[in-house]
């Protein structure tokens, strides 16, 4: 039986992923287990990775950095083992290089990019962008498989104030338009990161997660 | 631009079952909140906002236990607010499964309070409810005042602070979103208050939840359009039925604003 984990580091909306993740598992063959975890060692176990995160990019680095091991494991079984990944909202934000929320953060660097405020060409726009938006394909992915995308298609749930800018647009997979292009999936290799909550986005969120728990990168 | 406007029910809930207050008085017991929550999600809501209004008083845990059921079954955004007082209820309520908290007088009392959760938890999940009432003196503007002053309590007590002034003050401190709600429609099926509505959301940088008095579809129209809010909520028009939440989506679109109609078809 494979093992799923959701890395518990005191920053995110954890209860809401499990239940998602639960969901999804319990209509597949294998059954995947789901565990909230702050344990390296199951981590490191774990045949998939899940990093949430909700908050302020420096908050969540500081959270993660300060559970001991985390980061290396995270390195160690996602950069050297190859162990599908995924990273959501602030999770994903800090896969980038450094995050430039309130101070200038080193992130995880695994794409390579920085997590900048969002500036909307029109400044009547609301910032956070807060909402359901579609989004856009620039190339496709099997996270995305199935999923009814562009203007007509179905919608994410969004909330957040700063995205990450990515440097290698090979690594900019899909985008939102908010008064210019918002960076809403990012990935590369067995690494994925969504802007948007799937454990939030009903219909496409559910897909996405099942895509993922599927994914043979 | 694509971001489409959101269309909030929201659920009273008193003791781990839902009511309505008709001006926050003459309470009807109507349900059960996470089946309503369900329901709400299966229609295609875009958002769930569950008011604790038994919070100030005893039974306050009841809530924890709502969200944390309707986190297994909804997978869509939830908002709780009411008696939320201090960061530990924050965490508690995030951790249940909500992805928002709506505070009210904690904010009015203590606006260090609502620094401090954005700071801990991000503004995107801080929401200030802003509770005002149309000033029943007249010398409106003289000092810079606008036309309504904040209430707390629901509804009952006044704060002595100008609303606008208040609901521009606390997005400075943290506050990532705010519920307005005309203390004076509340209940009333008369429509939102438009100019209040208008006047903060033309404020403030962060997005306004227009709220309190919708009777009809025109009335969340009109929210958007006149009041400038980039969501409306509204409680008794979907829980008794008078209206569903795929009608009031293709009213909304046939009406000029972009609304999600993933599941609304």
């Amino acid at each position: 039986m494979s093992l799923v984990t959701i890395i518990d580091y005191g920053a995110g909306n954890l209860h809401s992923a499990a239940k998602a993740f639960e969901r999804v598992a319990a209509g597949l063959d294998d059954r995947p287990v789901i565990e909230v975890t702050s344990d390296p060692d199951r981590v490191r176990q774990a045949d998939r990775i899940m990093l949430p995160g909700v908050g302020a990019f420096a908050e969540c680095k500081a959270g993660l950095d300060a559970v001991d091991g985390m980061v290396e494991v995270l390195q160690e079984r996602v950069i050297g083992g190859g162990v599908p990944f995924l990273g959501v909202c602030v999770g994903m934000q800090l896969l980038a290089s450094e995050g430039r929320e309130k101070l200038v953060t080193p992130g995880l660097g695994w794409i390579a990019g920085a997590v900048e405020k969002l500036t909307p060409s029109d400044p009547t726009l609301k910032i956070p962008h807060m909402g359901w938006n579609t989004i856009s394909v620039l190339r496709p992915h099997a996270l995305l498989a199935g999923i009814p995308t562009g203007p007509d298609g179905l919608h994410a749930y969004f909330v957040h104030s700063y995205h990450l800018v990515t440097d290698v647009a090979e690594t900019l997979v899909a985008t939102a338009d908010y008064g210019g292009p918002v960076t809403a999936c990012v990935g590369r290799d067995n690494i994925f990161g969504t802007q948007f909550h799937p454990e939030k986005s009903q219909a496409l969120g559910l897909q996405l997660i099942e895509n993922f728990l599927r994914w043979a990168p | 631009m694509s971001l489409k406007t959101r269309l909030i029910p929201c659920l009273d809930v008193m003791g781990g079952r839902v009511v309505k207050g008709v001006q926050f008085v003459d309470l009807i017991d109507a349900g059960d909140p996470v089946a309503a929550a369900i329901a709400y999600d299966a229609a295609g809501a875009d958002e769930l906002t569950f008011l604790d209004i038994t919070a100030s008083h005893e039974g306050r845990d009841t809530i924890f236990d709502v969200v944390a059921r309707t986190a297994e079954h909804c997978f869509m955004p939830v908002t709780v607010g009411g008696g939320v007082r201090s960061i530990e209820d924050i965490r508690k309520l995030l951790l249940a499964g909500a992805d928002k908290v709506a505070i009210n007088s904690a904010a009015v009392n203590d606006p260090d309070f609502i620094e401090r959760a954005a700071d801990k938890f991000g503004n995107q999940c801080i929401v200030v409810s802003v509770d005002a009432k149309q000033r029943l003196d007249q010398r409106v503007g003289g000092d810079n005042r606008s036309e309504w002053e904040i209430f707390t309590h629901g509804g009952r007590r006044p704060a002595g602070l100008d609303a606008v002034e208040f609901a521009t003050r606390l997005v400075a401190r943290g506050a990532g979103e705010l519920l307005v709600t005309s203390m004076d429609r509340d209940g009333t099926k008369s429509g939102f208050d438009l100019a209040l509505t208008r006047a903060i959301a033309d404020a403030v940088e962060v997005p306004v939840i227009a709220s309190g008095g919708v009777g009809s579809l025109q009335d969340l129209v009109d929210g958007v359009k006149q009041g400038h809010a980039s969501a409306v909520l509204a409680a008794s028009i979907f829980h008794f039925g008078t209206f569903t939440i795929p009608q009031a989506k293709h009213y909304l679109r046939e009406h000029g604003v972009d609304v999600r109609m993933d599941r609304a078809a």
